[in-house]
């Protein structure tokens, strides 16, 4: 009708409409949440400390295995001679064994060398001077390349040591490192579970709270209906809402992990100069922060996004 | 702009609130909707308002079939028209300017455009200076009044009116009416449903009277019709 044409022309263009909506509905949205604090900081802390807990775990997951893997390099393997070999030979084959390309360094522990300071450690001296020679072989420990996608080819440098004439045993205790990355695997299969149960409960807290505020606004929603809002529009605030839990609880998560880390670290500092390590314990990185805030929107707006689905259409003008 | 034919309304559980209505209320015309409570005019407004569809019959509004309109479209049909409640309706978590942009912003209409035409509206119905207030601080009277502004700020071609003075003192009541009555004056197609038949009749319009769910009286159809 003539009337409504004359209407469509004082009207934004219908992108530009869809935008000017879109941004009002967003900052409204956050104005309102403002507007009760309490029960907004209160979603936001649930949210946030949902996501705080595994975020948490998992940086300490992460620490853990930047200190076994720290561990892991130096790895060493210690080749004990033959009683018989000389330290001459010993050298020799100290000269050998630097040339392989697997082989970071080697250095020489002669017996005399190993006996004094094994005196000096054990306490044994008296008993060991008793035996009256030298009971301890020449020991060349090697470090060798660690090539982690590779571990098959440690064990070849070892089957080859063995294999050398002036050895009587090679060995490597890897043994108890491979235990430890077992165990992290458990507990990073943990913290997944973990995490994802916390997931459905942010969700489901961000959509009971939001089903709350459907109800509360009944009648906004019914007049909306009656004057023309399209689904889309009543839906819309809902959505932003959710979204905004999501942006305030994935922050605060952050917030959160780094002062339960900051908590942490000197006492970690502590424990590592004790260990004569300069270990430090690493806290979120600015890309995890921001997917951990990115999981959190998702979240939120997925939250709202089920509460909205099975409510609104319930709300019908009468 | 609005033809019933054959219009039938049934509700669950058996009740039939309006059978074989038919009656046509032609494009800038304005007619008032009468018969006791329980005659069937607040059903009446909801077919047209596609707050119910109706059991059997054609509807159509403004050339289109109300019966064949998915739900979808449903909204872009009601912003052509302006819907005033006996109970206002009126949303009282914000301010008097507020209530009345509310069909401007679901249209997306930009920021300036809103402000000025909310203070047309609000001119109209004499509240302009009460654009900052909250509803709930106003009148009886005042707060129709807002509620009108808000029906008519985004210029619908049609404004339907269920008991709009149901509440009010008669002079109130005739103040009202005659704000329909100027809107009507500039082509708005207007349809009242009113018990008031005292002031029904000052005000000279035509009437439709519904008895029991059936037309009883229907001056459009008998060419009786007063100066629209």
């Amino acid at each position: 009708m003539a009337k409504s044409d004359a209407n469509q022309l004082a009207k934004s263009s219908p992108i530009r409409a869809w935008a000017i909506n879109h941004l009002r509905t967003l900052i409204a949205s956050l104005g309102a949440m403002t507007r009760q604090p309490a029960a907004s900081l209160m979603t936001v802390a649930v949210i946030a400390i949902a996501l705080a807990l595994p975020a948490g775990m998992f940086v300490l997951l992460n620490n853990a295995s930047h200190v076994s893997v720290g561990w892991d390099n130096s790895a060493q393997i210690s080749v004990f001679l033959k009683s018989k070999v000389s330290e001459k030979q010993a050298k020799k084959l100290m000269g050998k064994l630097r040339l392989y390309d697997d082989i970071n360094n080697v250095s020489l522990i002669n017996k005399s060398q190993a006996l004094d300071e094994f005196k000096e450690i054990s306490g044994f001296g008296g008993a060991i001077e008793a035996l009256g020679g030298n009971p301890l072989p020449h020991v060349l420990t090697v470090e060798p390349k660690i090539d982690a996608n590779r571990p098959d080819k440690i064990r070849h440098l070892l089957k080859r040591l063995n294999q050398q004439k002036q050895v009587e045993l090679a060995q490597l205790d890897l043994q108890w490192v491979k235990r430890l990355f077992a165990m992290l695997d458990i507990a990073q299969r943990a913290i997944w579970v973990i995490a994802s149960l916390l997931g459905i409960a942010v969700l489901l807290v961000v959509g009971n709270t939001i089903r709350l505020d459907i109800q509360n606004r009944r009648e906004e929603i019914e007049v909306t209906k009656l004057i023309g809002g399209t689904n889309a529009f009543i839906r819309r605030p809902f959505l932003y809402t959710g979204l905004w839990y999501g942006i305030g609880g994935g922050l605060l998560a952050w917030l959160l992990t780094s002062l339960s880390i900051g908590l942490l670290d000197n006492s970690v500092t502590h424990l590592a100069s004790l260990y004569n390590s300069g270990f430090q314990v690493q806290g979120l990185s600015f890309s995890e922060g921001m997917s951990m805030i990115g999981f959190s929107c998702f979240l939120g707006l997925g939250g709202s996004w089920i509460a909205v689905g099975k409510h609104l259409s319930e709300i019908e003008p009468s | 702009m609005i033809h019933f034919d054959n219009i039938c309304k049934r509700y669950p559980g058996g009740h039939e609130a309006l059978s074989n209505v038919s009656f046509h209320l032609p494009r800038g015309e304005m007619a008032y909707l009468t018969g006791h409570s329980g005659a069937g005019k607040s059903t009446l407004l909801k077919l047209i308002a596609l707050i119910e569809r109706p059991s059997r019959g054609n509807l159509v509004l403004d050339g289109i079939n109300l019966s064949s309109v998915g739900n979808n479209k449903v909204p872009y049909i009601r912003r052509n028209i302006g819907i005033i409640f006996q109970n206002h309706h009126l949303l009282y978590d914000r301010t008097v300017f507020d209530n009345v942009a509310l069909p401007l912003i679901i249209a997306g209409f930009q920021h300036r455009e809103i402000g000025s035409r909310v203070r047309a509206a609000l001119d109209q119905v004499g509240l302009l200076n009460k654009e900052k207030s909250a509803p709930i601080t106003l009148s009886g009277g005042e707060q129709q009044r807002v509620g009108i502004a808000r029906a008519i700020v985004h210029k619908p071609g049609l404004l339907l009116a269920d008991e709009p003075t149901g509440n009010l003192d008669p002079e109130l009541s005739k103040e009202i009416m005659e704000l329909f009555a100027r809107f009507n004056d500039v082509g708005v197609t207007v349809l009242i449903a009113s018990h008031d038949l005292d002031l029904i009749k000052q005000m000279g319009s035509a009437v439709i009277s519904l008895n029991q769910g059936e037309v009883s009286r229907n001056d459009l159809a008998r060419g009786e019709l007063a100066d629209g």
